[in-house]
């Protein structure tokens, strides 16, 4: 307290400076972060519309981006309807992929036989190849949103479950041994510490299932929808409309970033205890 | 009855090279006592405490605490490791109060005594910080912090200024001993310093090399509140000097 009003007293434009200086720094520390990859896919998206200018290549092979450009406007009002309809099957997926994930790595996490019935059959149910699922989740739930957030949970459930009960079980033996100290039990354990320790790795996970997860729903439109970006793609291709192929897969990338970063700011909130840097003060977000 | 006791304690570590900890460990602490190990590093020490705090199965004797066998049983005691043990995911308030809720204690209530001792601690301005952004020093001060709010009646202290500088660590003993005279909790403290173990303790045992056994018992009869003056005094240096011809054998 005392130490706050000497500052104030010895650097009396000290306060607003900082009001000022962190969104200029937060803004200087991004782009120093995503500049490069900025510039490099600009670079590639130039040399891609040379290409096709000066090879004159046919558009039903490689459209140029301008032309990726136009498309996107002409499909500007049917394809809102298709986004929301994959958007949706995603995180509902990775929704029940999060329930089912973390539900199994508790389980496992506390019941050794649990562990160690379910461990392989996690891991055999990742090698089965998703386009063999996928007509035959369409017979068994139909054309409508089931099979495709069945597949995109199948994807999904596999990284959290794995990761977060690596994070259950490897929690710190000496912490656990103080809870028990307290008389804490299992519960205790688990609320206490396994639980947070598991936190980072949890997030790590579901990481993994959000880059997967808008592909796991186009996959499954793939093999029969009425909406959604894989039935466009389907039938843009049907139409030898390449340009909307390209236009559906950039829709595809940034709803996939999207998730991608919502994730991060979740993982950002849920542990903030990992993002504390030494001799600075927290700064929220 | 006793609020400790030991008898025979001995444990030996498994392994492909068995490591003899302790060999016939006898120890009593009468009710509302403060009594200190003392002991040359690798004696045994931290692993008296785990037993008694009940996370350490030893390969012989026996270890009760109020009259109950402790092997196999945790939660019969306060426990401060000798590691600081802070859990990294709470703040220093949430930390402090960790033992008291996990026994039960309501939030609310742990929380309101452990403001009130922030100060006395040295951790006032800290409650919101991460355990991440403290010293060492800190760090040691929460975990005691949180092991005093614990609601047991026996305190298992594992060298809990062992991070402390020679003047923050004599304030710390001034203060100790004021709260221990206030409800006389019984306490069990290890720690290397012998004048820290004269200073505090009502008896002070002093261990043997590994594998460890009790080789003397020293009765402190000081009045208290003691002060820091004590320790220049000739019969606190006479003590001070039998201990430490006990400690080299
Ligand atoms: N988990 C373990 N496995 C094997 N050996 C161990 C284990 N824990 C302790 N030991 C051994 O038992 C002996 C006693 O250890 P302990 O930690 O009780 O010593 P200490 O008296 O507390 O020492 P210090 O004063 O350095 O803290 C040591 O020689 C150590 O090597
Ligand atoms: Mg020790």
């Amino acid at each position: 307290m005392s130490a706050g009003a000497k500052a104030a007293v010895e650097f009396p434009d000290r306060p607003g400076r900082r009001v000022l200086a962190k969104p200029l720094r937060a803004g200087r520390r991004a782009l120093a972060a995503y500049l490069p990859a900025t510039l490099l896919l600009v670079a590639l998206v130039g040399v891609w519309e040379a290409w096709v200018r000066v090879f004159d290549t046919k558009p039903y092979v490689l459209p140029a981006p301008s032309r990726v450009w136009d498309a996107f406007l002409e499909t500007r009002d049917i394809l809102p309807g298709h986004i929301r309809t994959t958007v949706a099957e995603a995180a509902i997926g990775l929704g029940v992929a999060v329930a089912v994930g973390v539900g199994l790595a508790l389980a496992m996490a506390t019941w050794p036989l649990v562990r160690r019935v379910f461990y392989p059959i996690l891991i055999v149910s990742q090698t089965i190849p998703m386009v063999v699922l996928a007509p035959l989740l369409i017979i068994w739930f139909g054309f409508g949103l089931t099979p495709k957030v069945v597949i995109v949970a199948l994807i999904g459930f596999f990284p959290i479950a794995v990761a977060t009960v690596d994070g259950l079980t490897g929690a710190d033996g000496d912490m656990i041994g103080l809870i028990r100290s307290m008389g804490g039990r299992k519960r205790a354990e688990l609320w206490y510490v396994r639980i947070p320790a598991a936190l980072p790795s949890f997030f790590a996970g579901l990481k993994i299932a959000a880059a997967y997860a808008v592909l796991g729903a186009v996959i499954g439109e793939w093999v029969g929808a009425s909406s959604g970006l894989g039935i466009f793609i389907t039938r843009s291709q049907n139409s030898f409309r390449v340009d909307r192929v390209f236009v559906a897969t950039a829709v595809v990338a940034l709803v996939s970033i999207g998730l991608f970063a919502a994730v991060t700011i979740a993982a950002r909130l849920a542990t903030p205890w990992m993002y504390i840097r030494q001799g600075e003060e927290e700064e929220p977000l | 009855m006793a609020a400790i006791e030991l008898r025979g304690l001995s444990h030996t570590f498994g392994g492909r090279r068995p490591v003899p900890a302790l060999a016939g460990v006898d120890l009593e602490v009468p009710d509302g006592a403060f009594v200190s190990v003392v002991g040359p590093s690798g004696c045994g020490k931290s692993t008296i405490l785990r037993v008694l705090a009940g996370l350490q199965v030893p390969s012989g004797g026996e270890a009760l605490v109020g009259g109950g066998s402790t092997i196999g049983r945790a939660g019969l005691v306060a426990y401060m490791p000798q590691k600081d043990l802070l859990l990294p995911w709470r703040r220093v308030l949430g930390n402090a109060t960790l033992g008291a809720e996990v026994a039960g204690v309501p939030r609310v209530e742990a929380k309101a005594a452990a403001l009130g001792l922030m100060e006395r601690f040295g951790l006032a301005g800290f409650e919101r910080s991460w355990p991440a952004q403290l010293s060492g020093g800190m760090r040691q001060r929460v975990a005691l912090l949180r092991t005093f709010l614990q609601p047991a009646r026996t305190l298992l202290l594992d060298e809990p200024f062992g991070a402390l500088d020679a003047i923050t660590r004599r304030g710390m003993h001034i203060w100790l001993q004021d709260v221990w005279m206030r409800d006389r909790r019984t306490v069990l403290f290890i720690t290397h310093d012998v004048e820290e173990a004269l200073l505090l303790s009502d008896t002070v045992y002093v261990m043997s090399p590994r594998p460890g056994r009790m080789v003397a018992r020293v009765d402190v009869a000081f009045e208290r509140p003691r002060t820091g003056g004590l320790v220049v005094e000739a019969a606190f240096v006479r003590l001070k000097a039998e201990l430490l011809g006990a400690l080299e054998g």
